[in-house]
């Protein structure tokens, strides 16, 4: 699918237009945080400032700039978010793909073990591993990333199943393509359009949660993210002085990602239900 | 044509293929046993049902995991029958390729043309991608696709077109047995002569014999060297074109014939036998026209001398 196509996909509507905008400004700021940051986040002014010409959005309790930190700590976010969320959809599909392509033994196998994962309360052993555990955004990314594949796995088995008995894929067949070249040249591409959705999803719920459990304290407290941001708002009295320019700014940029992410996703979907109305 | 004086390169021996179903064991193939030789055309002909596109994709063990397969099929001095999933799949596709039915689903729908026709150099042959997809298109060219055709998508193309592409595609490897499965199904018929011509020209080419699957009689005569008639799973007559043509010998393919235009649409009376519960004896017997006492015992194929001399005829009926 080129560029073209997805920008077609997306016109139709003004929202989703919108959130492709407010999408790529997120991945911008996150890119070019040093560029657009008035101040390294680590210098130290004046402590508990309020908003001026100087400092835009004040200072916290080290004196830190909270413009400048809430640009740079997009990074962190989005990298929770997108690594936990790749991780995920790269696993949920080479199960999925598996599962659904050699059906059989395999597909017992790899859906009883998906039906495992799925058991597991996932909020709850994040939160434990992360007490337990050195606390490390990295390491939430990669638990995160390799619980989250279980919903992505079943689509895809679900759309490989069906694909797998297509006349194009015994055609391949008896071409003598091999079963790893039929699965990832001829079904694979014909499952993106299922697969972007729950990725762009998975996105969004990673970084939900990476802000949940870095503002019940239990992130990387040497790392600047939006809920660690929000951590210390609340731990640090933003909340009880009414400092509103210390939490509500991260708040928003969470909300306003995980929407854009959301619409961007449904856009999706609808283009491809539209897709089907037409067929 | 002189068939039997050329080597033969595809022998099947015997070949019953059955599928365990809930109904019942489903015996979709009985004991065929044909010779393919070299640069020839072998015609199957026979109604839908009969168990023509088995034989073709048991050939090629492209069969789901149900069927029981017993027989051999003797290629290059093996049973390939018996070969592993990876000595076959370099058989498919470079030695022995499928034209299938339905063209416009055999292609990959989000998969440029150029790219599709290409990919088996790609994989057997290990040729880069800029270099195959430029020799698919000299070969799309070849085939009358002619322009950007090799940028476009199978949506974007018509019925016939997409068949060339699917034949591009099987041929490419230049393989020495083409099996084609009922190539003109669904297509009017301005389009199916095309794409018969198209058939010929490249199996004339190529030097590649041909495995003609088909219910289209006038196809098979056009076509064919050689004719094998199937009926419910069984060969009941095989011969030289123009004796099938001219001097049926079974009843079931004097009857077909009778189907014909010319002889006058004259139908088969009754319907044809349920695979399951298939007649014991001659499978034609409850409806043939010329039964006897007799053909309630299963009749062998008796060989016959062909009217020309030159190729066999096997004929399954008691009456000869």
């Amino acid at each position: 699918m080129n560029c073209r196509h997805i920008k077609n996909r997306l016109l139709p509507t003004n929202t989703s237009l919108c959130s492709l905008v407010l999408f790529l400004s997120f991945l911008l700021m996150a890119l070019l945080a040093p560029v657009i940051a008035p101040y390294d986040p680590y210098i130290r002014f004046e402590p508990y400032r309020s908003p001026s010409l100087e400092h835009l959005l004040g200072t916290n309790d080290l004196g830190n700039d909270i413009f400048s930190e809430l640009i740079y700590s997009s990074r962190v976010s989005l990298i929770v978010g997108f690594g936990a969320a790749l991780m995920a959809t790269i696993i949920g599909t080479v199960i999925g793909l598996f599962a659904g392509y050699f059906k059989g033994t395999p597909d017992e196998i790899l859906m009883g073990i998906t039906d495992i994962f799925l058991m597991i309360p996932q909020i709850p052993l994040i939160i434990i591993l992360a007490a337990f555990l050195m606390p490390s955004f990295y390491l939430i990314a990669l638990i995160m990333g390799s619980l989250w594949w279980t919903s992505t796995a079943r689509v895809v088995r679900s759309k490989a199943l069906q694909i797998r008995e297509t006349s194009f894929v015994e055609a391949a067949r008896s071409l003598g393509f091999s079963d790893m070249h039929i699965i990832f040249s001829d079904i694979l591409p014909n499952i993106v359009h299922v697969i972007t959705p729950k990725f762009l999803m998975a996105i969004a719920s990673a970084m939900i949660a990476e802000s949940s459990i870095s503002f019940l304290g239990l992130g990387d407290p040497t790392a600047k993210s939006w809920g660690m941001m929000i951590n210390f708002a609340f731990i640090r009295g933003g909340f009880i002085n009414d400092y509103w320019w210390w939490y509500l700014p991260p708040g928003i940029c969470i909300t306003l990602f995980v929407l854009s992410v959301v619409l961007i996703s449904y856009a999706f979907e609808e283009s491809e239900e539209a897709a089907l109305r037409i067929e | 044509m002189s068939s039997s004086k050329k080597r033969p390169i595809l022998g099947v021996d015997e070949l019953s293929v059955s599928f365990q179903t809930s109904l019942g064991e489903v015996l979709a193939a009985d004991e065929v046993s044909f010779r393919l030789h070299e640069d020839e055309t072998l015609a199957l002909v026979g109604e839908t049902g009969c168990g023509k596109s088995v034989v073709a994709s048991s050939i090629l063990q492209l069969l789901p995991k149900n069927a029981e397969v017993h027989g051999q099929v003797v290629f290059e001095g093996r049973d390939i029958l018996r070969s592993d999933e990876r000595e076959m799949s370099h058989i498919r596709g470079s030695k022995i390729a499928v034209i299938f039915q339905n063209p416009s689903m055999s292609l990959n729908p989000i998969i440029r043309v150029g790219e599709q026709v290409a990919e088996p150099l790609q994989v057997h042959r290990g040729i880069p991608r800029h270099r195959s997809v430029q020799m698919a298109l000299d070969h799309l060219n070849r085939m009358g696709l002619r322009g950007d055709t090799a940028i476009m998508y199978p949506f974007q193309f018509s019925g016939g077109m997409n068949q060339r592409v699917m034949i591009a595609t099987s041929m490419i490897l230049s393989p020495q047995i083409i099996i084609a499965d009922e190539p003109t199904k669904g297509l009017d018929d301005a389009l199916a002569r095309d794409v018969v011509s198209e058939v010929m020209k490249i199996r004339d080419s190529s030097g590649a014999a041909l495995l003609l699957i088909t219910h289209d009689l006038q196809m098979a005569r056009d076509v064919s060297d050689r004719v094998a008639v199937m009926y419910c799973g069984q060969i009941v007559e095989m011969g030289s074109r123009d004796d099938i043509f001219e001097n049926p010998q079974h009843p079931y393919t004097a009857a077909l014939l009778n189907c014909l235009p010319e002889k006058g649409f004259q139908p088969i009376p009754g319907s044809s036998p349920s695979m399951i519960h298939s007649p014991d004896g001659c499978k034609f017997h409850p409806r043939c026209q010329k039964r006897f006492e007799r053909c309630r015992l299963r009749p062998p194929m008796e060989v016959l001398a062909g009217t020309k001399g030159a190729s066999e005829r096997q004929v399954r009926c008691w009456l000869r």
